[in-house]
């Protein structure tokens, strides 16, 4: 279905931008001038800022629902969502007693943004799903949202229109947006696995991610080096495979804690249980389910990928992935299937007896897709669809017409979109998004010059992109250097997935970015600089 | 059992009962970084009982209760060894424990209201037994390397540095940095035993720097006049906080390039740039041919030297564009009278020159950046020169030329730690040879030091600290360790982890190596 978010606001905006005087000094690198789009990121679809501003008091000015709307205060979702807007606009209400007693209120001040859901169901306790629709419009202090997906995004885009001026006063200048992302699947990648992340880091993050109208959080779970995830079913995964079995692991709260998070925010959280390669860890918990790697006729002691010759393979995966099914309330699951080594299959007799009895010859893929095909009919029987490396599609496994295939192999993505695409798949991009990547200077311009529908097909074909990724794998991150590493460089990934194809001008995107980054400090996330420069209010969390 | 040396000092073999630390006793002193020049332990291992573990001064010491750098030391390591202790929770669990536990701290001479400088001797022995260790060191700088947190082993380790100067440059000009994120900063140096804190203070960017004598500086040329700025109190602090760790604090204040910002506050001093026959509008190095310059440098250099305690002061000195010189008639005019034909670099040493005289008559040693010495060699002959530029062959060349010339040099080049490229960089920076160039023992004395620099382009209070630790941690075992002992990067990989993970529950949020995992992590953001 198609998500189209139209986000009218008649706001205001402009001259917002002369509270952030940086400096004209010169230098080679990009000197920041003010956008004419003042601070919105990623851009809106479309945007008209007129030059009346209004004064916005924290002591008088109220988010509302229209009367006319189909939710009210019973609606914890839009509620706690009117609350965190508010506390980002003003800071929270310690911070306001001065402004409170000092300043009162006076008829030209906007005081109130009313809220205007239109859509007769009320789906305030369900979870943004594929289908989300998160369209909104906005009229002169009214965001007409017409699905709760659009709330997010409306509300976002109505902050980032508020500027403080010299005094500290914050105003709002007249405009009239009309708003909705090109691209429905706009996902984070974090790897919990290769370091563990404490549910703080990942909650900020998924702030960050609404920042940045980010709408889905793909949790790489578990992988090779640790098993974090904590199962009910199987709850001697995580005591022998997590890197300690009580202070780095996932528990059914905590993994409740990041769906409610996010679904508070419009973000889906697909997690990813990465078979049958990247499954080190599952071994320790689980005896039998990895391949006994052989070195000479004799088992060597290691093991390799998920052995797929065996029955209680799949009677486990049935298990695990009911009980998947169940905690993860999004439609999707993603099941990796990436970076399968056959050496070990292939060093084992009891594996080459079986590709001998189905006929493999010595095509070990005919053996993955064996095991996929097999995953495949055990998830799907769970009432979930899933994303898959695109390794799995390349192998000829037999997939799902609305399997997601999910492009990561750099070089040649091009060529890889538009055969997954003329196989009718829809498919997301992340190839050209690999943040865990770093390299002195301005990177995020080279993630912002990726066009990803730039590839051979038909306009049919190019529908078929849903979206993509920006993946930050951990082996070289933590909860240390996570933020200021994520962002503003994701930020980067999020205009191009959600705005206008044509929105390209790198210098007007440098402008917004700066200020949208010190945005982002402002709201307590360490964003890391773009050039040399400064925030109004620098990152203080030392 | 053996004996340890180093490069440039022997000592006596320890007829010991314990294992050489080197090739047995590597783990059960894990997390030691940078390897002390010798160590031998026992694998033994006891806990310490926070309410029977006292500090005392040793009857022989100078200094003697009352040493506020000593004191507040004790406190600080106190709080490191029992961190439920000094956070609360500590619980009853040693109640029981009889023996109280002394580590006697003995020092020769009682410098405990003086600065660390540059001859302070930093050597200390520690050894450690059944209930007792004593730590003894020439100079309270010496007391403050003995890590007290490896108390709970025991252990002899006669400790020194391999280089005397071991700094880090940050830069508060290109972004400004709050100054809890300095105090940080110097915490962490301490733990990796950096002593000199360079702080390029100012630049093209910003002048953060308030000056009591031209306040107009940062009042025009800050960021911000109030919010991006040093107080003397705040500049005081850094001073102070620096000192209780036995680090010094070298300011730069970099000219003639790199002044744009200057510029903003005092007119005048920058030169304007023509285009044709009439000024541009725009400004370049700082105008070389006024006496006014001399005189506000004079001035300026005079307060810096009064605020900054230390002997020395960086004078900058790098990358100065010409072409700005070049397009002026009245900087023509002057090369023209002094007879400088048309090399501009002759302009600029005359410059350098008068600088350098200015500190010299303040009393200060000054610090260039290699450029001066690369463009003119008529600089006094207790100069250091700072390498920055290039890879390890033309550093290597540069340092071979410098300490031919005579002069003390200083090496950043290999440690531009801004630089940031995927995997373990720190590798590169272990690595590095700082002595491995053409030269005589002679020459090989004049290198000081290094210096690893955090260039601040890219770098604010966001990503400083995630940025700079561990991977200077990887530069500062080479500046310290001896370097045989601490030539297989593979060895000390482990080692390293052990120790990121100690920063990490010290409260510094140094970033992970490779995967894995530390019993506490980090749980900020």
């Amino acid at each position: 279905m198609l998500k189209f978010v139209s986000l009218l606001l008649a706001l205001s905006f402009c001259q917002g931008l002369q509270h952030n005087n940086i400096d004209d000094y010169v230098e080679a690198e990009p000197v920041f001038e003010a956008s004419k789009y003042g601070s919105l990121w990623p851009l809106p679809q479309k945007v008209q800022i007129s030059e009346v501003s209004f004064k916005l008091t924290s002591s008088s000015f109220r988010i509302v629902d229209a009367k006319a709307s189909s939710a009210g205060p019973s609606c914890s979702l839009l509620q706690s969502a009117y609350r965190r807007y508010y506390e980002y606009m003003f800071g929270s209400a310690k911070k306001q007693w001065w402004s409170k007693n000092n300043r009162r209120s006076d008829p030209s001040d906007l005081s109130e943004l009313q809220v205007w859901i239109t859509s007769p169901d009320s789906e305030c306790d369900g979870y943004p799903s594929v289908t989300s629709d998160e369209s909104c419009e906005y009229l002169p202090f009214l965001v007409h949202v017409m699905f709760y997906g659009g709330i997010q995004s409306g509300l976002e885009t109505f902050s980032q229109l508020v500027f403080e001026d010299e005094y500290g006063a914050k105003s709002i200048n007249a405009a009239i947006i009309n708003d909705f992302p090109r691209f429905q699947h706009r996902g984070i990648l974090l790897d919990s696995s290769r370091h563990f992340l404490p549910i703080k880091v990942i909650l900020a993050n998924l702030e960050t991610m609404a920042m940045n109208k980010f709408n889905v959080f793909h949790w790489h779970i578990v992988d090779d080096q640790s098993f974090p995830y904590l199962s009910r079913t199987f709850p001697q995964l995580s005591e022998q495979g997590a890197y300690h079995p009580y202070t780095h692991v996932y528990t059914p709260a905590d993994v409740k804690m990041v769906i409610e998070f996010a679904r508070l925010r419009g973000i889906r959280v697909i997690p990813e249980f990465d078979t049958p390669g990247h499954t080190q860890s599952w071994g320790k918990g689980q005896k039998d389910l990895l391949t006994p790697c052989y070195s000479g006729s004799k088992p060597s002691g290691s093991f390799g990928p998920v052995n797929p010759i065996l029955n209680t393979t799949y009677d486990f995966m049935a298990q695990f992935f009911t009980e998947i099914s169940t905690v993860f309330p999004d439609g999707y699951v993603h099941l990796g299937g990436d970076e399968v080594d056959f050496t070990c299959w292939k060093s084992n007799p009891d594996i080459q007896k079986f590709m001998e009895q189905q006929h493999f010859g010595d095509d070990y893929r005919k053996l993955e897709s064996f095991y996929i095909q097999k995953l495949l009919d055990i998830v799907t029987s769970t009432k979930k669809g899933y994303l898959i490396w695109q390794e799995v599609f390349d192998n000829g496994v037999k997939l799902k017409p609305d399997t997601v295939v999910h492009v990561w192999i750099g070089g040649g993505s091009d060529k890889e979109m538009s055969s997954v695409t003329a196989a009718g798949y829809t498919t997301i991009l992340s190839a050209p998004w690999y943040l865990d990547y770093i390299s002195y200077g301005q990177d995020w311009q080279k993630y912002y010059k990726v066009e990803p529908l730039n590839f051979e097909g038909t306009d049919e074909q190019k529908k078929l992109v849903i979206g993509g990724e920006a993946c930050l794998w951990g082996e070289y991150v933590d909860a240390t250097n996570l933020t200021p590493r994520l962002w503003p460089r994701a930020s980067a990934v999020a205009e191009r997935l959600w705005s206008a194809k044509d929105v390209t001008d790198i210098g007007d995107a440098f402008n917004r970015l700066s200020l949208h980054r010190c945005r982002m400090v402002e709201r307590g996330i360490p964003a890391e600089p773009l050039f040399s420069s400064y925030c109004p209010h620098e990152y203080k969390g030392v | 059992m053996s004996v340890v040396t180093s490069g440039r000092y022997t000592f006596p073999s320890y007829n010991l009962v314990f294992f050489i630390f080197l090739q047995l006793g590597l783990h059960s002193v894990e997390g030691v970084w940078p390897l002390p020049q010798s160590i031998t332990s026992s694998p033994e291992r006891y806990p310490l009982n926070p309410q029977a573990f006292y500090f005392t001064y040793g009857s022989q010491s100078a200094a003697q209760e009352g040493c506020s750098v000593l004191d507040e030391a004790f406190k600080r390591y106190f709080s490191l060894i029992f961190p439920d202790y000094s956070s609360g929770r500590f619980y009853n669990q040693w109640s029981f424990v009889d023996k109280p536990f002394t580590v006697q701290v003995s020092v020769g001479r009682d410098d405990c209201d003086s600065y660390p400088d540059e001859d302070s001797s930093e050597q200390y022995t520690l050894s450690v037994s059944a209930g007792q260790a004593s730590l003894k060191a020439e100079t309270v700088w010496g007391a403050l390397r003995g890590d007290y947190s490896i108390c709970k082993i025991y252990l002899k380790s006669t400790d020194f540095p391999r280089f005397q100067f071991r700094g880090i440059l940050l830069d508060t000009s290109r972004h400004y940095l709050p100054v809890q994120a300095i105090l940080k900063t110097l915490d962490a140096m301490a733990f990796s035993k950096f002593n000199v804190f360079h702080w390029h203070i100012v630049d093209d960017p910003s002048f953060p720097y308030q000056s009591r004598t031209f306040p107009d500086l940062s009042a025009k040329g800050a960021f911000h006049p109030m919010t991006h700025i040093y107080t003397q109190s705040d500049v005081g602090r850094v001073i102070s906080f620096a000192r209780m760790r036995g680090i010094r604090v070298l300011p730069e204040f970099d000219s003639p390039g790199h002044t744009q910002s200057w510029g903003k506050g005092q007119s005048d001093l920058l030169t304007p740039c023509y285009s044709g026959s009439s000024p541009s509008g725009t400004f370049g190095p700082v105008n070389p041919i006024l006496p006014s310059t001399y005189k506000f440098m004079a001035t300026l250099f005079k307060e810096v030297s009064s605020v900054f305690p230390d002997s020395y002061i960086h004078l900058g000195g790098d990358e100065v564009n010409f072409s700005c010189w070049k397009s002026n008639p009245d900087v023509r005019a002057f090369m023209l009278k002094m007879g400088f034909g048309a090399d501009f670099t002759k302009l600029e040493a005359y410059y350098m020159e008068n600088i350098v005289n200015i500190t010299v008559a303040l009393n200060r040693t000054s610090i260039v950046w290699q450029d001066v010495f690369d463009y003119h060699e008529r600089i006094p002959k207790d100069t250091v020169l700072h390498i920055w530029k290039g890879l390890p062959a033309s550093y290597a060349a540069e340092l071979s030329a410098i300490t031919k010339a005579g002069y003390r040099v200083l090496l950043a080049a290999p440690w531009y730690i801004n630089h940031i490229s995927y995997g373990q960089d720190w590798r590169n920076y272990y690595t590095v040879q700082p002595l491995n160039f053409s030269g005589t023992e002679e020459q090989k004395k004049l290198v000081i030091g290094g210096e690893v620099c955090m260039w601040g382009e890219y770098v604010d209070a966001t990503n400083l600290t995630p940025r700079l630790w561990p991977r200077a941690s990887a530069a500062a075992e080479r500046l310290w360790s001896d370097e045989k002992q601490t030539s297989d990067v593979d060895k000390a990989f482990p080692r390293l982890q052990d120790f990121r993970c100690e920063l990490l529950r010290r409260g510094i949020q140094a970033e992970p190596l490779f995967v894995g995992h530390c019993k506490h992590e980090y749980q900020g953001v």
